[in-house]
């Protein structure tokens, strides 16, 4: 397959993630958009990493892109962990989730 | 790479003695000896005495500048954490997990300021970052803290969102994640001749990474994050977030496109129809006109200071609009001008009871000593001749009248300094010419006086003397 359509699929998935931190104002979803921004990079380095073959000039030239999406995961899921901790201290002040509720800052 | 390792270890040390030791004065000199054996293998390794020999198959390029920048970001850590012990001992209980978390946060800017490979950038943001939104939370109870922590969080991940697709769009347009390609000829590769740094994919994933590091070091127009969560996060934490970590991004940001501009021409960038140098400029003129004329409004000189931030933040983007060796001079002697202001300022802050205007008002009488500190902190952001603050500006005009054909981003630039002398003279007018009481929440020692009264005379001293903090780049 051309690499247009998976360009086209990835940055269909960025744009609905940015559509969603933008829009949604419950913190979880918000959370869950940006992880589907992550997701879409990582579908697109992926797709990518087969349009450049290994040559042997360029050894590691389809690897590395493989291997950058391992570390993404592994920061993802570190994020995840941290965020969640915020979100749940959160509900344990406020009992509620929403981002807008939160705007005593903005005084 | 000593700096890189220590600081992993010296982070894993805090979260052990925060177990094992049950002296809560004790985390204190704990940290602070690891910082100062820290310090002290940074400088061992720029003296090429690297303890370990790590292929690192280019991923990390330790240069000159990038070690003596670590250098400033520990020595000012040092100054952070000798200055406002107190107060990181004041914010919550879990004391030796701070410290770990600081270590952490080091350890991501030291591989800011060496990387050489787009996956190491991405993991130096990420490590520089993710500690960073515990720290803002630090005061669980307090609501303040727990909304910056959700929206510096947010906010955070979002960009990296953004720098993420930047990359992967630039491994799309260039077929691999190196900056420098060392030992190998880029026009006989694959990805060489036929599509190197020419595609449209390159340009927009560029511009994707631009718009990410831009979220990270409060630049307009995406600077909006920054006031809340400066306010928000308790006052110690802002002040190490405001100046080593802004700084550890600004040297990420220069690092990326001073190499990249090594790699492409002019000409091939005028072939795609971006210019990169106007770009910058115009994001350096709205972060000036944001940062300086919102600080202009302010009551509370916390948040006056945040905003201040941001537009200290315009000042060190003219180091990636020149890009010379005058604006990385330029950019080290703004990032120890600024931080060490800032933490000073701030330090004092986080012992007052009123953060407004108002309640500076009188402190010449009833504090001399810390109104003196402040007034020279104050003199030496807003950039008056025998400050370090002078020279630091100084220094990044002069690198864009160097480029030529930017003069006109010179000439805003000295109108928005002038601008904001007016409100930091706010408060130093406040202090010294109108009748009031000041009153701490916390006591304040002897110790903690003369700390003011040596960062004080340190600003006055290098002003007077910025080659002291030059020479050691080169020699």
């Amino acid at each position: 397959m051309p690499i247009q359509y998976y360009i086209a699929l990835a940055v269909t998935l960025f744009s609905i993630g940015v559509v969603g931190v933008l829009i949604r104002r419950n913190a979880i979803i918000v959370f869950m958009c940006i992880e589907l921004m992550l997701n879409a990079a990582n579908l697109l380095l992926v797709a990518f990493s087969k349009t450049h073959p290994a040559t042997s000039v360029a050894p590691l030239a389809g690897i590395d892109g493989q291997l950058f999406v391992f570390f993404v995961m592994v920061v993802a899921a570190a994020e995840v962990s941290v965020g969640l901790a915020i979100i749940v201290m959160l509900y344990r002040n406020t009992h509620s989730v929403d981002v807008d509720f939160l705007n005593r800052l903005k005084n | 790479m000593n700096a890189i390792i220590l600081s992993a270890i010296f982070g894993i040390v805090m979260m052990l003695s925060s177990a094992f030791v049950k002296n809560t004065k004790a985390y204190k000199s704990i940290a602070l000896v690891g910082l100062i054996l820290l310090l002290l293998a940074n400088i061992c390794e720029t003296y090429s005495h690297a303890w370990l020999n790590i292929p690192t198959f280019d991923m990390l390029e330790f240069s000159r500048f990038g070690l003596y920048f670590n250098t400033l970001a520990i020595a000012c850590t040092i100054l952070f954490s000798a200055f406002s012990q107190r107060e990181i001992e004041r914010v919550g209980r879990y004391i030796g997990e701070y410290f770990a978390l600081i270590f952490f946060v080091l350890c991501g800017i030291f591989i800011l300021s060496s990387y050489n490979n787009l996956l190491m950038l991405f993991i130096g943001i990420e490590i520089m970052s993710i500690p960073l939104y515990i720290l803002t939370g630090a005061r669980k109870e307090n609501l303040k803290s727990n909304e910056a922590s959700l929206k510096y969080f947010l906010m955070g991940s979002f960009s990296t969102g953004i720098l993420l697709m930047g990359i992967a769009l630039v491994y799309g347009g260039t077929g691999d994640f190196a900056l420098v390609h060392h030992g190998q000829d880029i026009s006989t590769s694959i990805a060489g001749a036929m599509n190197k740094r020419m595609s449209f994919l390159d340009v927009a994933g560029m511009i994707l990474i631009l718009t990410g590091m831009c979220f990270k070091v409060s630049a307009a127009p995406f600077h909006f994050w920054a006031p809340d969560i400066y306010d928000g996060s308790p006052s110690v934490f802002t002040s190490f977030m405001a100046t080593i970590v802004k700084a550890g991004a600004f040297i990420a940001f220069i690092r990326l496109f001073a190499i990249r501009e090594e790699e492409t021409t002019i000409l091939e960038n005028a072939i795609i129809g971006v210019d990169w140098k106007m770009l910058f400029s115009i994001i350096i003129v709205a972060t000036l006109l944001f940062g300086n004329i919102t600080a202009i409004f302010q009551q509370s000189v916390k948040r006056m200071l945040a905003y201040s931030s941001i537009a200290q933040a315009g000042f060190m983007l003219f180091s990636l609009l020149s890009l010379n060796d005058t604006a990385k001079e330029g950019l080290l002697l703004y990032v120890v001008a600024y931080s060490v202001a800032t933490i000073g300022l701030f330090g004092i802050l986080a012992k007052m009871k009123d953060y407004t205007l108002a309640g500076y008002n009188g402190m010449a009488k009833s504090h001399p000593t810390l109104a003196f500190a402040n007034a020279i902190f104050l003199l030496s952001l807003s950039g008056i001749p025998l400050t370090i603050g002078f020279f630091a500006k100084y220094y990044m005009l002069m690198a864009v009248i160097q480029t030529g054909g930017y003069m006109w981003v010179a000439i805003v630039g000295v109108i928005f300094a002038v601008i904001s002398v007016f409100y930091y003279f706010r408060v130093i007018w406040s202090m010294y010419f109108k009748e009031g009481t000041v009153e701490l929440k916390y006591p304040v020692t002897k110790g903690f006086k003369i700390l003011a009264v040596v960062m004080a005379l340190i600003i006055i001293l290098l002003g007077a003397f910025p080659q002291v903090i030059l020479n050691f780049l080169y020699f």
